[in-house]
C-alpha cells in the first residue's frame, strides 16, 4: 500500500489516495488536508465529517449522502454547498475513510 | 499551511477544483495526465425519461444521482409516460408489471427448490387480477431493503443535489396536465427544441 506524507505525518492510502487505516486520521490531519482541495475546515465543515466517523465505526462502511441526510440529519443541499463538486468523496477523504461505494 | 501537494502525494480525483501539482519545468511535452485530452467543459449528462413504470423510473434517478455526486451537470427531460414520475398525483403510485418482462424472476422461489429463482415467470401470470399490485409491492420492498428512496423522495434528493428537471410541453398539453401537480424540482415545461438546446454538449441517455 502506498503512503502519503503531509507536514511530518505519514498515512497509508489506496491506489486512488483514500485512507485505508481509520486510526491514522485525526481532526488535525483533516485540517491540514482540507487546503489541498481548497477547503477551509470550520465547524460547519467538520460536523458531517464527525458524523461519518461515528457512523462508519458502527456500520463498517462510509455513509452515502442519503444516509447523511436520513440518519445524520444533514441536508444534501448544504453538503453540496460545503463540499462542491464531489461531496461524498471529498468528505470521505477528509474524514480518513474509504471511498464511498453505495449507489444512492 | 501548505496548499500545494507534496512530492509523491496521492490524492483522489476530485475534479477541477483540486489543487494540482505544477508540472515541472521542461517536462511540459512529456505525456502525463495533465497533457491528456480533456473535454471542453465540465461533464454534462442529459436523461430522457419516456416510461412511467416503476422499474423505468429508477435508471435515470439512480444514474443521475450518482452523476450529481460526481460533480456532473445533470438534466432530465420527462416526456410521454415518463411524466408520471414528476407528476405528484401519480409518482407515489407507479407500478411494476410482469407483463412482457421475460426477465422476471422471484428470488424467494429459490427456497422452494434451488434453481427456481432463475426461472422466468409465466407471462400469463401477469394478467391475473392483483398481480401487478403484488409485483409492485414486491419490487418496492426489495428497493427499500437496498435503502433506495421511493420516487417522490428521490426527486427531493435530486433537486437538493442540483438536478435540472423539465416536463415535455407536447405531452403536457396532450394529457391536460397541470403545472401545480409537478414536483417542485421541475424547472419548466419546455419544448423538444428547448431540450435539444439545453442538452448541447451533453451525453444523452434515453430511458
Amino acid at each position: 500500500m502506498p503512503t502519503n506524507q503531509l507536514n511530518g505525518r505519514t498515512f497509508e492510502v489506496d491506489a486512488e489516495g483514500f485512507f485505508t487505516k481509520r486510526d491514522e486520521w485525526d481532526e488535525a490531519l483533516a485540517a491540514d488536508l482540507a487546503p489541498l482541495i481548497g477547503i477551509e475546515l470550520d465547524e460547519a465543515h467538520l460536523a458531517p465529517l464527525r458524523f461519518m466517523r461515528e457512523d462508519s465505526k458502527k456500520t463498517g462502511v462510509t455513509p452515502t449522502l442519503r444516509r447523511m441526510q436520513t440518519v445524520g440529519g444533514f441536508q444534501v443541499k448544504e453538503l453540496f454547498d460545503l463540499y462542491p463538486g464531489k461531496p461524498a468523496k471529498k468528505m470521505a477523504w477528509l474524514a480518513g475513510l474509504p471511498k464511498p461505494v453505495g449507489c444512492v | 499551511m501548505t496548499t500545494t501537494l507534496p512530492e509523491g502525494f496521492i490524492i483522489p480525483d476530485f475534479g477541477p477544483t483540486t489543487t494540482r501539482r505544477e508540472p515541472e519545468a521542461g517536462t511540459a511535452a512529456a505525456p502525463s495526465a495533465s497533457t491528456a485530452p480533456v473535454p471542453a467543459g465540465p461533464r454534462k449528462i442529459a436523461f430522457i425519461c419516456s416510461k412511467g413504470n416503476l422499474d423505468m423510473a429508477y435508471p435515470a434517478l439512480i444514474m443521475g444521482n450518482a452523476a450529481l455526486g460526481e460533480g456532473v451537470e445533470v438534466h432530465i427531460f420527462f416526456t410521454f409516460w415518463g411524466l408520471d414520475i414528476v407528476n405528484m398525483k401519480t409518482n407515489h403510485k407507479l407500478q411494476f408489471t410482469l407483463a412482457a418482462n421475460t426477465a422476471m424472476h422471484m428470488p424467494d422461489l429459490g427456497r422452494l427448490r434451488p434453481g427456481l429463482e432463475h426461472a422466468s415467470m409465466p407471462q400469463a401470470l401477469g394478467n391475473l387480477p392483483g398481480m401487478t399490485g403484488y409485483a409492485t409491492r414486491m419490487m418496492k420492498r426489495m428497493m427499500a431493503q437496498e435503502d433506495v428512496p421511493d420516487v417522490p423522495e428521490f426527486l427531493d434528493l435530486m433537486q437538493a443535489a442540483g438536478a435540472h428537471m423539465y416536463a415535455c410541453k407536447l405531452t403536457f398539453d396532450m394529457m391536460k396536465l397541470l403545472e401545480a401537480d409537478m414536483h417542485p424540482g421541475v424547472e419548466g415545461v419546455i419544448s423538444a427544441a428547448d431540450f435539444i438546446e439545453i442538452s448541447e454538449g451533453a451525453q444523452v441517455i434515453f430511458v
